[in-house]
């Protein structure tokens, strides 16, 4: 749906490369993640694929198109097939909610008539159809998003771009917005792209995600992978921040382990079993019992002592357990 | 205490400055408005980027609004004839006030769509929008509070621009108080055409005001 091949992207007057040799390739109907700290290249990313930007090297190719080669129509005949949605909502101050969500539809060049019952429909799914007529003031930070939502959608796009979409957001309203991307992305296969700085948007709505540093994709695949196993340095602080799994050296009497549960295997009696089959004591040291999208998962750091150690290990990994030192 | 009154006289005088203001108010917003968009999109990083063309309107409007304006009402009159036929009287006083005001009028038009939020430009630009589409969609309608604001500075600047129509012979109220209130010591007719004039700003002002008020929806 999506595919960089070997982008890079160096602005006048910048004396270091926004994006080096960036390649990625988006799914059709997936949620896809880019996370990175401020400055790492994520804004620019995502411009790239609607044609904001344009590629200094390589080629980013979207809905079957190369958008560095596409003149000005054919840039503008492709952003209509692509909704984005914005941190600060850009919205109009000066027209309503109703009037925002028609925009994209007025410039699109669709009948006067068929404006009215689209706007309508639209509103209704981001659960907006009372406040047609309020102006964009009036409104919460959440249900500016969900206006520029709507408006995202109007033209009925194939990809939703979401540009840091719930970081001017509380947490409990964050949770709302990345409920109703979840749903729009099962209810109409909308192919997501979300950029964010926040390792739980992540987990809880993308399927994979490439982690960005200085420009360049330090880390990439599915999410549970990068978030349960984060391999870069840059990864791990992201999920640290998230995971909290971070003990204090020298914790604990015997060898830690990681241990990371997956699926069913979450909420089964395993480490208990194991303990008294084993005779291995342990204690925790940290853990974290959550979902990654739907999927249950446990990681724990646990302090094994005393026992048959080799024996407990060579169990857990049986089990399905992944077992790590830590 | 108002013996050198002549009412008809002051009557006329009002007639001639709101005819004078109201004719150059229209063409400067007329002229202006473009000009201030014009110039808004062809600076650095905006949408039609444009550094010749930019840079040749900023001169011109710079060169207007640096003469003092009567200087460019006699400079104007080769002109004035050849627009309206005539550089005498009220007509031949709009043409050099509205070249006088309309550049003004730009400057702040620019300057209100430069307050724009640009991530609204760049929503427009998202969505596909042509940069027309853009203009008359997103950019005006934002800044209209500010288009309307600048709209009222340029008519109370116009006030008094009319004062100096009386070089041209255009009358208005401003000429009567050099002619008779100064040259003439009727202290008089001063006071009245300045409390006119007094009036006629707050007027303009407060309807400004009222306006954009009506339009502001943040």
């Amino acid at each position: 749906m999506i595919s960089f091949q070997s982008v890079g992207k160096t602005f006048a007057r910048a004396p270091a490369p926004a994006l080096v040799d960036v390649s990625l390739e988006v799914a059709p109907g997936e949620v896809f993640g880019v996370i990175g700290q401020s400055g790492a290249g994520k804004s620019t990313l995502i411009r790239l694929i609607n044609g904001i930007e344009r590629p200094s090297l390589g080629r980013v190719i979207t809905d079957g198109e190369d958008v560095g080669a596409l003149d000005a129509g054919g840039l503008r005949g492709l952003r209509r097939r692509v909704g984005m949605i914005f941190q600060h909502f850009n919205l109009l101050s000066s027209k309503t909610v109703a009037a925002n969500v028609a925009f994209p539809l007025k410039v699109a060049g669709v009948p006067r008539g068929e404006i009215g019952p689209r706007v309508a429909e639209l509103l209704d799914r981001v659960g907006l159809a009372e406040h047609a007529h309020k102006y964009p003031a009036q409104l919460s930070g959440g249900q500016k998003q969900r206006v520029g939502i709507a408006r995202a959608l109007a033209n009925g796009p194939k990809i939703l771009l979401c540009d840091e979409a719930t970081s001017a957001l509380d947490p409990q309203t964050t949770e709302q917005i990345l409920d109703l991307l979840a749903r729009l992305n099962r209810e109409l296969g909308l192919t997501i792209v979300l950029i964010t700085h926040e390792m739980e948007v992540i987990r809880r709505v993308c399927h994979r995600v490439a982690v960005l540093d200085a420009g360049a994709v330090v880390e990439s695949g599915e999410v549970a992978e990068v978030f349960l196993h984060p391999q870069h340095p840059v990864t791990r602080a992201l999920v640290a921040d998230a995971a909290g799994l971070v003990a204090a050296k020298g914790q604990g009497a015997g060898p830690t382990l990681r241990l990371t549960f997956r699926g069913a295997a979450t909420y089964e009696p395993i480490l208990g079993r194991i303990a008294r089959d084993t005779g291995v004591d342990y204690s925790i040291l940290a853990g974290r019992i959550d979902r990654i999208r739907d999927e249950p998962y446990g990681q724990l750091l646990v302090s094994l002592v005393g026992g048959d150690v080799a024996e407990a290990r060579a169990r857990l990994i049986a089990a399905g357990v992944r077992v790590e030192e830590a | 205490m108002l013996g050198n009154i002549n009412w008809a006289d002051i009557g006329q005088a009002t007639l001639d400055t709101l005819v004078m203001l109201g004719g150059s108010l229209a063409f400067s917003v007329l002229l202006g408005l473009p000009l201030g968009v014009i110039l808004f999109l062809t600076s650095a990083r905006q949408l039609l980027a444009n550094r010749p063309v930019n840079m040749a309107l900023s001169f011109a409007v710079n060169v207007l609004r640096s003469v003092p304006f009567v200087i460019l009402l006699i400079v104007m009159i080769p002109l004035t004839v050849l627009l309206v036929g005539t550089s005498l009287g009220v007509a031949g006083a709009i043409p050099p006030l509205v070249l006088g005001a309309a550049p003004f009028y730009a400057r702040l038009v620019e300057t209100a769509l430069r307050e724009v939020d640009k991530g609204v430009i760049e929503a427009g630009q998202a969505m596909g929008a042509t940069p027309r589409q853009i203009v008359f969609g997103a950019l005006l309608p934002e800044a209209m509070p500010g288009i309307i604001a600048g709209a009222t500075v340029t008519a109370i600047a116009l006030v008094s621009y009319t004062a100096m129509a009386g070089v041209v012979g255009a009358g208005g109220l401003g000429d009567l108080a050099i002619r008779f209130g100064y040259q003439r010591f009727q202290t008089d007719v001063m006071v009245v055409t300045v409390v006119l004039l007094l009036a006629l700003v707050q007027g303009l002002q407060w309807a400004g005001d009222r306006l954009i008020i009506k339009v502001s929806r943040r």
